[in-house]
C-alpha cells in the first residue's frame, strides 16, 4: 500500500465515497418525500391544492383540514381507542402465547419438540386459503362484527415463534437443569429465569405483533361491517376512499350546532390531515423502536 | 421430579389409561405435563385457525350455498377450476403474480444490497444513522397510507408528478387509466417500503465478513471497488442466495395489501395489476362466488407448497444449515 502513490489510493476512495453518499442520500430522500408531501398537503388550504396540486412544501399555511377532522373528534377517537385496545391486548396475549410455545420447543428435554415444531411449521407451507378462513370466522365461529375477528388472526405467527425459539435456545441448558434440580416448576423456570434473560426478544417480537395489529385493515375489511367498530387503518381506508361520506358524517355530527354544508369542507387536504393523524404515533414512536426491528431481522437471519 | 413421581395415579385417572398399561409413552406424557400444558393453547389455536380451514379446501370442489354450508353443499367436480381457467383470467393473474414477484425480488435484492454495501463504506456515523432511519420509515406504515401517498403523486388533478410534467411542458399522464405505468409504480413502492428493512439482513452479513480478508486484499493492492466486487459481494453471496431462494419459494403469492391499496377495484388496470390474491378476493367478496374463489385459493396453495418445497431443496443442496426443514 505504501508503495502506491497516496493520490491514487485517495482517488478510488473519493470516487466510492461520492457514489456511496449520493446513492444512499438519494434513496433516503426518496423514502422521506411521500411523508413530507402528505404533511405539507395537510397544512395547505384546499384552494391551493385544487389549483396547484400536491407539493413538497406547503403552498400556504392553513389548519382548515385539521379543524375539520377535529370537528367531530369522537369519530377519530373511537377508531383510535379500538386500535389501541386491540394492539395492547393482542400484543400481551400474543407474546404470552408465543413465549410459552417457544419455551417448550426450545427445551431439549421435551421429547416431542421436533414433531410439534413441524406441526407449527407446516402451516406456513400450506394453508386453506382465503375462503375456508372466511367461512370459519363468519359462519363456523360466528365472529362477523366481533372484535375477536380482529384479535385472533394476528395472535400467533410462526415467524415470531421461530425468532423467539432461536433466542431461547441461546439460554444455556444448564440453567434450566439447575433450576429443575432446585425444585422449580416449568412455569417458574419460564417466568422467573428465562423471561429476564430474553428481554430483547420480548421487545422485538412484541413490537412485531404490535405493528401488525396497529397496521391491520384487512381483517376489518373482511369481518367488520359496523362503522363504529372500525380500527384506525380501516377507518382511514374507508374515509379516503369515500371522502364525501366522511364529510357528510362530519356535517351531521358536529357539536357546535351551526349548520354547515359539506361543500364548505375541504376534500383533498382533509384526506391528508386524517392520514397524518392516523400515522402520527407510529412515526413518533419510531426512533425508539427501530433498533428492535433491526434486531429481529438479524436474529431471524442468523439463527432462524 | 419428586412431585412428578407422586403424581402418576391421579394423572392416569385423568387420562383414563389404566396404570399398568401406561407404558413408556404415558409416563413421558406425565413427566412433561406442564410443558404440554404450556404448548396446548398454541396447538389448539393452530388446529382451529390453520388445520381446520385446510379441510375447507373441499369447497373448491363444491357448489357452495350458504344454507347447506361447506359439507352439505352439493359436489361440483372440477367445475370451479374449469370456470377459473376458462374465464381467461387464470393466465393473466398467474403471469402477473409471477412477473411482479420476479421484478420485486430482482429490484429489491439489488437496491437492498447496494444500500447495505454503501452504508458500510460511509464513515460518517450521523449520516449513516440518519439515512438508515429515513429508509426504515416506510416499513412502519400500512399499505393504506402508501395508497394515499401514491394518489398524491399520481392523481390526475392533484398529483405531484402530473403538476411537474405540466410545469415542464409535457402532457399529463392519466396514471389511473394507464395500465402500463403500474408495473413501474408497484415495483417502485415495493422497493420503497422494503429497502430499509431488507438491507439490514445484508448489513448483518457484511458485518460478519472476516476483516483479515479485507486487509489481505488491501495488501495485494486492491482498490476499494475491487474490494467490493471481489471480497464483499462474494462473501455475502451465501446470504444473498438463501434469501433469493426463499423469496422464489413465495413466487405465486401476491402481496394483497399492496395491490388492493394501490390499485383497488380499478378495473381499468387489471390486465397489468390483477394477481391471484386479488382475483380470489373479488370472487369471494364482490361476486360471492365461494366455489371459484376457493378453487383459485387451492390452486395457489398447491403451487406455493410445491415452490416452497423445491426452493428449500435448493437451499439444502446449497447449504444444509439454512434449510428450513
Amino acid at each position: 500500500m505504501k508503495r502506491k502513490s497516496r493520490l491514487k489510493i485517495q482517488k478510488d476512495v473519493i470516487a466510492l465515497n461520492i457514489i456511496a453518499y449520493t446513492f444512499t442520500a438519494l434513496i433516503a430522500i426518496l423514502c422521506l418525500l411521500p411523508f413530507i408531501m402528505v404533511i405539507s398537503g395537510s397544512f395547505s388550504s384546499e384552494r391551493a391544492v385544487a389549483a396547484n396540486g400536491f407539493s413538497l412544501v406547503p403552498q400556504d399555511f392553513s389548519l382548515e383540514a385539521y379543524k375539520t377532522v377535529f370537528k367531530t373528534p369522537s369519530v377519530v377517537i373511537r377508531a383510535y381507542a379500538t386500535t389501541t385496545v386491540l394492539t395492547v391486548t393482542g400484543t400481551a396475549l400474543g407474546l404470552l402465547l408465543q413465549t410459552m410455545t417457544a419455551f417448550v420447543l426450545a427445551r431439549k428435554d421435551f421429547p416431542w419438540r421436533n414433531g410439534f415444531s413441524f406441526f407449527f411449521y407446516f402451516t406456513t407451507l400450506f394453508s386453506g386459503g382465503l375462503v375456508p378462513t372466511y367461512v370459519l370466522y363468519t359462519r363456523t365461529l360466528g365472529l362477523a362484527n366481533n372484535y375477536l375477528a380482529l384479535l385472533f388472526p394476528l395472535l400467533f405467527s410462526v415467524f415470531n415463534l421461530l425468532i423467539m425459539k432461536s433466542y431461547i435456545m441461546g439460554v444455556p441448558d444448564t440453567l434450566f437443569e439447575a433450576a429443575k434440580i432446585d425444585g422449580a416448576g416449568d412455569f417458574r423456570i419460564l417466568f422467573q429465569i428465562t423471561l429476564p434473560l430474553i428481554k430483547p426478544a420480548l421487545a422485538t417480537v412484541g413490537l412485531f405483533i404490535a405493528l401488525a395489529y396497529w397496521n391491520d385493515w384487512y381483517n376489518a375489511m373482511l369481518y367488520i361491517r359496523e362503522e363504529k367498530m372500525f380500527p384506525l387503518q380501516y377507518f382511514l381506508y374507508k374515509q379516503v376512499n369515500s371522502i364525501e361520506a366522511y364529510k357528510k358524517m362530519i356535517a351531521n355530527n358536529q357539536v357546535s350546532g351551526d349548520v354547515i354544508s359539506t361543500l364548505s369542507l375541504p376534500t383533498q387536504t382533509l384526506k391528508m390531515a386524517l392520514t397524518v393523524v392516523v400515522t402520527g404515533p407510529i412515526i413518533l414512536a419510531f426512533p425508539f423502536v427501530q433498533k428492535y426491528f433491526v434486531q429481529g431481522v438479524t436474529i431471524g437471519a442468523v439463527k432462524g | 421430579m419428586k412431585q412428578h413421581l407422586s403424581n402418576p395415579p391421579e394423572a392416569s385417572v385423568q387420562k383414563k389409561i389404566p396404570s399398568e398399561k401406561l407404558g413408556r409413552f404415558g409416563k413421558r406424557v406425565i413427566r412433561n405435563k406442564i410443558l404440554l400444558l404450556m404448548i396446548l393453547p398454541a396447538v389448539i389455536y393452530t388446529i382451529v385457525f390453520a388445520y381446520y380451514p385446510m379441510t375447507g379446501v373441499v369447497m373448491a370442489f363444491k357448489k357452495y350455498n350458504y344454507r347447506d354450508g361447506i359439507w352439505g353443499s352439493p359436489w361440483n367436480g372440477i367445475e370451479n377450476f374449469r370456470f377459473f381457467f376458462k374465464s381467461g383470467q387464470a393466465g393473466t393473474v398467474i403471469r402477473n403474480t409471477v412477473l411482479y414477484n420476479v421484478a420485486f425480488i430482482l429490484v429489491g435484492t439489488v437496491t437492498q444490497m447496494a444500500v447495505a454495501i454503501f452504508l458500510t463504506e460511509i464513515r460518517s456515523k450521523h449520516f449513516r444513522k440518519i439515512s438508515q432511519s429515513m429508509m426504515f420509515l416506510p416499513y412502519f406504515i400500512s399499505w393504506v397510507i402508501v395508497g394515499v401517498m401514491a394518489f398524491n403523486i399520481f392523481s390526475d388533478d392533484f398529483g405531484f408528478l402530473n403538476k411537474l410534467l405540466v410545469a415542464m411542458g409535457f402532457k399529463k399522464i392519466s396514471f389511473y387509466i394507464t395500465p402500463k405505468a403500474w408495473p413501474f409504480i408497484l415495483v417502485f413502492f415495493e422497493m420503497w417500503k422494503g429497502v430499509g428493512y431488507g438491507s439490514v439482513m445484508y448489513l448483518a452479513a457484511i458485518m460478519g465478513v472476516d476483516t483479515s480478508i479485507y486487509e489481505a486484499a488491501a495488501l495485494d493492492g486492491c482498490n476499494v471497488f475491487q474490494r467490493i466486487f471481489y471480497v464483499t459481494i462474494p462473501s455475502i453471496m451465501p446470504t444473498v442466495i438463501i434469501l433469493f431462494l426463499m423469496s422464489v419459494g413465495r413466487i405465486f403469492k401476491g402481496n394483497f395489501d399492496m395491490f388492493y391499496n394501490l390499485v383497488g377495484t380499478n378495473g381499468n388496470l387489471f390486465n397489468y395489476t390483477d394477481v391471484i390474491d386479488t382475483l380470489s378476493f373479488r370472487a369471494l367478496i364482490s361476486s360471492k362466488d365461494f366455489g371459484m374463489s376457493a378453487a383459485v385459493g387451492l390452486f395457489q396453495s398447491v403451487l406455493c407448497f410445491i415452490t416452497v418445497v423445491l426452493a428449500n431443496r435448493l437451499v439444502k443442496a446449497y447449504d444444509p444449515d439454512y434449510a428450513l426443514f
